[in-house]
């Protein structure tokens, strides 16, 4: 099972100083999988999938992604990168570029690929994303739900094999968030694999094949979004999802 | 309701050059009373200076009619009662203030100097240039061109640099200072904020070693001390050696500028480069630089108006800088006692170029927001 394994994490121990962020995390995830973390604030979802594209840097275990260990190699580093697109909460547009400009950049600077063949693919992912009317606004001129949109097709651009979302939605106004989830949904759908960290548990029900629940820098439950919804084993689970689907 | 649904106006007093006038003039008693302050001010003052530097001012000629050779032939020491300033002095002098004692039959290779390094800026001022990228290659080669022209070789008669002076010098030292310590400002900055400890710490203790030390001092340890370091043979020429503590003094400056843009771009930014695959070169270059020095526009300008103006310390190691020459002026017996003229003449040309720099970034700051939002996060 491990064999088939795209990203692959062995007993991973993070700190931030003294605070013991991730404790012993193991997490398998298979190609075309799509997982779901959710948890409690502070809980170390975040900072786990940090990890996987290195943003952050785990200090015991292994964290294995698509063949390739994560090690201080730079080398190993910047391949992964290449690997994994993602996806943030505050969408970290490049605000002095646009909207083109910000899909074409990687692109070009990274992958080495000709500008008009990289403007072509620019408009395809904004075809995807839905918003190709915008590509030459200014980020500061769209809204959050447009803004994250661009974000995705951003890291779609570099054709990545995973895609991590770090909270996508988590700082839209209620009537965005709905925008950015079709979007990821097409994308579930057509097969990406996906790691997404979110609260939004419709979401989840629709496109997770695993659920990850996090507390306390420990993954405390993993199991099917049925077996996850409808009958939790852990007690915090239950208290979390009490508290979640309360609303 | 009004079926015609007009579209109200605001009230008229609010509007238009009375509106204006109401609202920031004369909007109560005590601001009234100011307004007409100033305005009486202005009423005494303005027609005094006017009549001191233009109307009542000699040129070339006195009131006489004869031409001025030295102070003595000015109006205002003819008949105190009626003469303005004796810019005569300026006319005279004008090629030393301009030139120094450049030798006056090389003197179009300066004039050609001038000339080029308009067209040198050129591109940098107006972005919607025609062949501006043209124009910036230009830009790019302007240094090397200059350097030739003005000191020689290549063909050119030698024109040693202690034959250099007024404006010329004034033109060099502050471009090249300004031209120079940019790059190496960055680069301080950067490396000021690297994770590597050896080279964040040189580069802090440059800058703080460098921020901490006088102009003036720095000026003397380029006149005295660089030679020592220098393997026996070698002469640095004394421009040269100016020019080398101009710049790193600038670029100390330069870098805690950027440093303060630098922090002002959010870590989202560098996450989103990483993620995106971008070395840590291609990151700083096209995300991050790029952001902080639009940011810093205002103290980048701030700093380079400063050390523009800063030049003129240089006549401490005895060159002869714009000041220089209008000190040296008055050192002459011919033109004693016209510290007035002088010292205004300097004035103003030093505030016609820090002014234009200033509007310079103005025009930047204002073209370089158009559509972005930045911060709005």
């Amino acid at each position: 099972m491990s064999e088939e394994s795209i990203i692959s994490l062995k007993n991973v121990n993070k700190w931030f100083g003294d605070f013991h962020v991730l404790q012993d995390v193991n997490l398998e995830v298979k190609k075309k999988e799509r997982i779901v973390v959710c948890g409690p604030s502070g809980s170390g979802k975040s900072t786990m999938i940090r990890c996987i594209n290195r943003l952050e840097e785990h200090q015991e275990g292994s964290i294995v992604v698509d063949g390739i260990e994560l090690t201080g190699n730079l080398k190993n580093i910047d391949n992964v990168r290449k690997e994994v697109g993602m996806v943030f909460q505050q969408f970290n547009l490049f605000p002095h570029l646009s909207v083109k400009e910000n899909i074409t950049l990687a692109p070009i600077w990274v992958k080495k690929m000709p500008k008009a063949e990289a403007e072509e693919l620019a408009m395809r992912q904004l075809e995807i994303v839905k918003i190709p009317e915008q590509a030459n606004k200014y980020p500061g001129q769209l809204s959050g739900g447009q803004q994250q949109r661009v974000a995705i097709a951003r890291s779609l651009a570099m054709n990545p094999n995973i895609m991590l979302f770090d909270e996508p939605t988590s700082a839209l106004d209620p009537e965005m968030i709905k925008e950015v989830l079709d979007v990821m949904v097409d994308l579930a759908n057509g097969g990406m694999t996906m790691i997404v960290v979110t609260h939004e548990m419709g979401f989840a029900k629709t496109v997770a094949d695993r659920m990850v629940f996090m507390d306390e820098g420990k993954i405390v439950e993993e199991a099917s979004p049925d077996k996850f919804f409808n009958n939790p084993e852990s007690d915090r689970t239950k208290l979390f999802l009490s508290q979640i689907l309360h609303q | 309701m009004n079926e015609l649904n007009e579209v109200r106006k605001p009230p008229v007093a609010t509007t238009g050059i009375i509106g204006w006038l109401r609202i920031n003039l004369f909007f109560n008693w005590t601001n009234s009373l100011i307004t007409l302050f100033v305005i009486y001010c202005l009423y005494q003052f303005i027609p005094w200076i006017l009549d001191w530097t233009i109307f009542s001012a000699d040129f070339k000629y006195n009131y006489l009619g004869e031409q001025i050779t030295n102070q003595e032939m000015c109006s205002r020491n003819l008949d105190p009662e009626n003469g303005g300033a004796c810019w005569a002095v300026i006319y005279v002098r004008f090629y030393q203030f301009i030139y120094g004692f450049y030798p006056k039959v090389e003197v179009w290779r300066v004039n050609l100097a001038y000339v080029m390094l308009a067209f040198a800026l050129l591109p940098l001022l107006y972005a919607k240039l025609p062949y501006r990228k043209y124009f910036l290659y230009f830009t790019y080669i302007f240094p090397v061109i200059a350097y030739f022209l003005l000191n020689g070789g290549l063909g050119f008669t030698e024109v040693s640099t202690n034959k250099w002076g007024g404006l010329l010098v004034t033109l060099v030292l502050g471009c090249t200072g300004i031209a120079l310590a940019f790059p190496i400002g960055i680069m301080l900055a950067l490396g000021r904020r690297s994770k590597l400890p050896v080279i964040s710490m040189m580069c802090t203790l440059f800058i703080e070693f460098i921020r901490g030390v006088p102009l003036i001092t720095l000026l003397f340890f380029g006149m005295v001390m660089l030679p020592l370091f220098l393997p026996e043979g070698i002469d640095m020429d004394g421009l040269v050696r100016v020019l080398v503590a101009v710049t790193l003094f600038q670029s100390a400056y330069m870098a805690e500028v950027i440093r303060g843009g630098l922090q002002a771009i959010p870590p989202g930014q560098y996450e989103a480069a990483k993620s995106l695959g971008m070395s840590y070169w291609r990151m700083n270059l096209l995300i991050i630089l790029p952001q902080a020095i639009r940011i810093s526009i205002p103290p980048i300008v701030n700093t380079s108006i400063g050390l523009f103006k800063d030049t003129t310390l240089v006549i401490i190691v005895g060159i002869l800088d714009l000041l220089g020459i209008g000190r040296g002026t008055l050192a002459d017996t011919n033109w004693l006692g016209l510290s007035y003229e002088i010292y205004f003449f300097v004035s103003l040309v030093f505030f016609i170029f820090t002014f234009g720099m200033s509007r310079y970034s103005l025009y930047l700051e204002k073209k370089l927001k158009t559509g972005i939002n930045m911060g709005a996060d």
